[in-house]
């Protein structure tokens, strides 16, 4: 973190802290999020973590629309924890929910708009002329008269003017930035190996860590022999931390290899007979019980409709247990002093990782600073934040700053995996087919309980039934229901979270209502969306693209569609089954997501969700035996590759509205598109995910 | 100690001989643009040239490398200019990154044998270095165009 100056709009702890006298010299904050030097660099705070999304790139764009500077002039910083830093809609300093944009989107132009206002301030009073005869080009103000200067030269006057209050934003016909493709800021560094991702954090005396964690989750070490492990080259310390035993040497290899030499005597816990089949039991004895009831949503009367209904259809879905397998395993590097702590780390929640730190060296928020480094993946992963504290306790103990490394092992079996769900679905129509009611009922357990316990109470809202709750077809009756099964380990939020397996269960069955009553599933989609324009439009464009119903020989297509996030999205998939093998030929996706600020990222997020929500489609199943995970690398937790990679056709629609989310907007829609598309092909439903649990042959 | 040649700097490293490549680049030289991903050979991140040859760095022990000659992402070009960098840049290929580096230094290897390769001799010989951002279709892409600026007489 550079120095900071005179803060203005708002206060930052972090920053205030090193306030010095010779501040001056630093580049002038002129809000929370710029900071303009007499050099004439611009530095942009941004506020939400880069995992591959773009925001250190989308977000720049909307502040620099604004200021008017060149966007390829500006440099990114991580913002530090701080309150103007909040994402309202998430409750935190958290980047997740896919609403980085749509958070940022008035806020940073904004900012960008009174940075740029302040810049004609301070030249309007050094030429002593009329603001209103001032104007601004690429990072200088000029007026009528011939005077001009650069921001950098006016930005420590104009931070320290009052920001203006009402600043008037640009219409979107003088975009210059805002929806045209722009190169990221962030590739430069990405291609020669610079980048610095939280592994790749170094600081001077520090030392590496590596975790013995239990192996059965949930459990805990009840007697450590270190002796051998002690003795091994290189090894500092032996500890027994909050989460495990860590063994902390001069370098990781040594670190490794002194903890596969440590004799631990583990008490499994709770979860020594955990298995597949006894949370399925579990959740399949909830199921059909009732019990555990939480959130129920209704409109009509559905359970009547059924019962009037001249013919029903049923149907239930099971989804996995899910990892988020990042690239980049979890890790973290603490620096512990007396009275202060530096955690350097990627995170989705820099307030949350706070908090942890600070816990963990036993110190005040305020007495940790949080630097966020570039996220190798993300995907809801780095929104928990239980490979801290030890990192913390390590550092604490041995007074420098250490490294904690966790393996690929130990982030694979050691997650917080996407919960199971267990979706049981009903359909009733009337004798000319009509669609009359839709009931939903999953049974899941839940994350919202874990995370946010007080508002449990309150609130019967449960991720568990986001999407569903805004089921988008006109059905005169629907209810959904939601009773929470806690399976005994910790589950958490997966990219797109509970809109994969709703949107599965639910276009996996309005597939099979339409060969129930013989209609096509695009035109029974269009027909129960015939009020909403932008669900056609989108539904329309990808039938136009991709060929609906007329796949090339030997091939077969299915369809999704999907309104979350704001934006509105549809899915073609075409596959062939030769000989029981499937294959994935091409993925057609429209998107909706209103006002793009980078149409070139979004494209690239449509390709990201759908490789992501591919790889689970097609393997994705965590299983647990002795309540130990049995996938502990890509061996056998099975990802897509290269060559298994489908053609992909991703077109976004122009649209002026608000924007919405797109980085999990496209994973919930590759399952249910190839599925039905599978049925097309051989006439068999999957109700069970992944597909190659499945013999199709 | 082990005498190996990185980036065209001749070093002796003192490390125990079964340190694999990946952790005596990443702690004893300092050089980190080399990833951990897997640490079994399975996802291609720790991807470097020894001998020009693309390897996974992560199960080399030190003690197989005396006299050979190792090279990184930071020694593939000084100017961030090798035609897979620019191609990659160009193309805007990187999501998170993590995985790029290894990424870059399987597709420069690629195309060192085989300046014009087909989509399914790309797609063979990237099949070992796993992206979860899905950056699959722009490193297809982007090792095409790498192919035209490392021999632009003639166009794919």
């Amino acid at each position: 973190m550079a120095g900071g100056g005179l803060v203005l709009a708002v206060t930052l702890p972090a920053l205030a802290r090193k306030t010095h006298p010779a501040a001056a010299a630093a580049p002038a904050p002129l809000n929370a999020w710029l900071r303009i030097g007499a050099d004439d660099s611009i530095t942009v705070l941004v506020d939400r973590s880069e995992m591959g999304q773009g925001v250190y790139t989308a977000l720049p764009m909307l502040l620099a629309e604004e200021l008017d500077v060149d966007l390829q002039r500006i440099r990114v910083v991580a913002a530090p924890v701080g309150a103007a830093y909040v994402n309202v809609g998430n409750g935190g300093q958290i980047t997740g929910t896919s609403n980085s944009v749509p958070d940022a989107w008035a806020k940073l132009r904004t900012a960008g708009a009174q940075a740029r206002n302040m810049l004609i301030g301070a030249a309007a009073r050094q030429w002593r002329v009329d603001p209103a005869e001032c104007r601004t080009t690429n990072g200088r103000v000029l007026d009528a008269r011939g005077h001009s200067a650069s921001y950098g030269e006016l930005a420590a006057a104009a931070a320290t003017l009052p920001v203006p209050k009402d600043v008037k934003l640009k219409p979107p016909a003088d975009f210059r930035l805002i929806g045209k493709p722009q190169g990221r800021l962030d590739t430069p560094a990405k291609v020669d190996g610079s980048a610095e991702f939280g592994l790749d954090v170094q600081l001077p005396g520090m030392k590496y860590a590596v975790i013995a964690l239990s192996p059965t989750l949930g459990g805990k070490a009840a007697a450590v022999d270190a002796t051998a492990a002690e003795a091994m080259p290189g090894v500092r310390r032996v500890m027994t931390t909050s989460s495990g035993v860590v063994v902390v040497a001069d370098h990781f290899w040594q670190a490794l290899k002194a903890r596969n030499a440590l004799k631990i005597t583990w008490d499994p816990g709770p979860n020594a007979r955990l298995d597949n089949a006894a949370f399925w039991a579990s959740i399949d004895h909830t199921a059909s019980t009732g019990e555990g009831l939480r959130a129920k949503m209704s409109r009509g009367d559905t359970a009547s409709a059924l019962k009037s209904a001249e013919r029903t259809l049923n149907a239930v879905y099971d989804l996995p247990l899910l990892a988020h397998a990042t690239m980049e395993p979890m890790n973290c590097t603490a620096d512990v002093r007396r009275d202060h702590c530096d955690v350097y780390l990627g995170t989705q929640i820099q307030d949350g990782a706070q908090a942890a730190a600070a816990q963990a060296a036993g110190l005040k928020n305020d007495q940790v600073d949080v630097h966020t480094t570039l996220l190798g993946g993300g995907f809801g992963r780095r929104l928990e934040v239980d490979f801290i504290p030890a990192a913390v306790e390590a550092s604490k103990a041995l007074g420098i700053p250490v490294k904690l490394v966790w393996t690929r092992e130990d982030d694979m079996t050691h997650d917080f995996f996407r919960p199971p769900a267990r979706e049981a679905v009903s359909a009733g129509f009337d004798a000319r087919g009509k669609l009359l009611a839709w009931g939903l009922h999953i049974t899941s357990p839940s994350i919202t309980a874990r995370v946010s316990p007080s508002t449990v109470a309150s609130d019967p809202f449960d991720s568990v039934i986001e999407y569903a709750q805004n089921f988008p077809y006109a059905v005169p009756n629907y209810s959904l229901s939601f009773s929470r099964r806690e399976i005994g380990i910790d589950v958490g939020y997966w990219r797109s979270v509970s809109h994969t397996p709703n949107c599965f269960a639910i276009e996996c069955f309005l597939d099979e209502v339409a060969a129930a009553v013989s209609r096509d599933p695009l035109e029974l989609r269009l027909a129960l969306l015939e009020d909403k324009p932008r669900h056609v439009a989108v539904l329309e464009e990808a039938a136009r693209r991709s060929g609906w119903g007329h796949p090339p020989q030997g091939r077969f297509q299915g369809l999704a569609f999907m309104e979350g996030y704001t934006s509105h999205i549809a899915q073609v998939a075409e596959i062939s089954v030769t000989g029981g093998a499937l294959k994935v030929h091409k993925i057609t996706c429209v998107i909706d997501c209103g006002q793009m600020v980078n149409p070139r990222i979004v494209e690239s997020q449509i390709e990201s969700g759908i490789v992501y929500g591919l790889s689970a489609a097609l393997w994705g199943d965590i299983s647990l035996k002795a309540g130990q995970v049995r996938e502990t690398n890509f061996h056998t937790y099975r990802v897509l590759r290269s060559n298994e990679m489908p053609e992909i056709d991703a077109y976004s629609m122009p649209s002026a509205a608000p924007p919405g989310g797109v980085g999990e907007a496209a994973v919930p829609l590759v399952a249910p598109a190839v599925c039905n598309a599978i049925f097309a092909a051989t006439g068999k439903r999957l109700r069970r995910l992944p597909i190659a649990s499945h013999r199709l042959g | 100690m082990a005498r190996i040649t990185v980036n065209g700097k001749i070093l002796d490293i003192d490390a125990a001989p079964d340190t694999p490549l990946l952790w005596v680049l990443r702690d004893h030289l300092a050089m980190t643009g080399t990833k951990y991903g897997c640490g079994m050979a399975l996802c291609g991140a720790c991807t470097v040239h020894v001998d020009g040859v693309a390897v996974r760095s992560c199960v080399l022990p030190l003690a197989a490398l005396e006299g050979k000659t190792v090279t990184t992402i930071e020694g593939l070009s000084k100017e961030r200019d090798h035609p897979v960098q620019r191609a990659w840049i160009e193309l805007d290929v990187p999501q998170c990154g993590y995985c790029q580096s290894g990424q870059i230094m399987s597709a420069a290897a690629l195309l060192q044998s085989n300046p014009r390769p087909s989509d399914a001799q790309i797609d063979a010989a990237m099949a070992g270095n796993i992206c979860r951002c899905g950056t699959y279709p722009r490193i297809r892409k982007a090792i095409h165009r790498a192919a035209d600026l490392l021999t632009p007489d003639q166009p794919s």
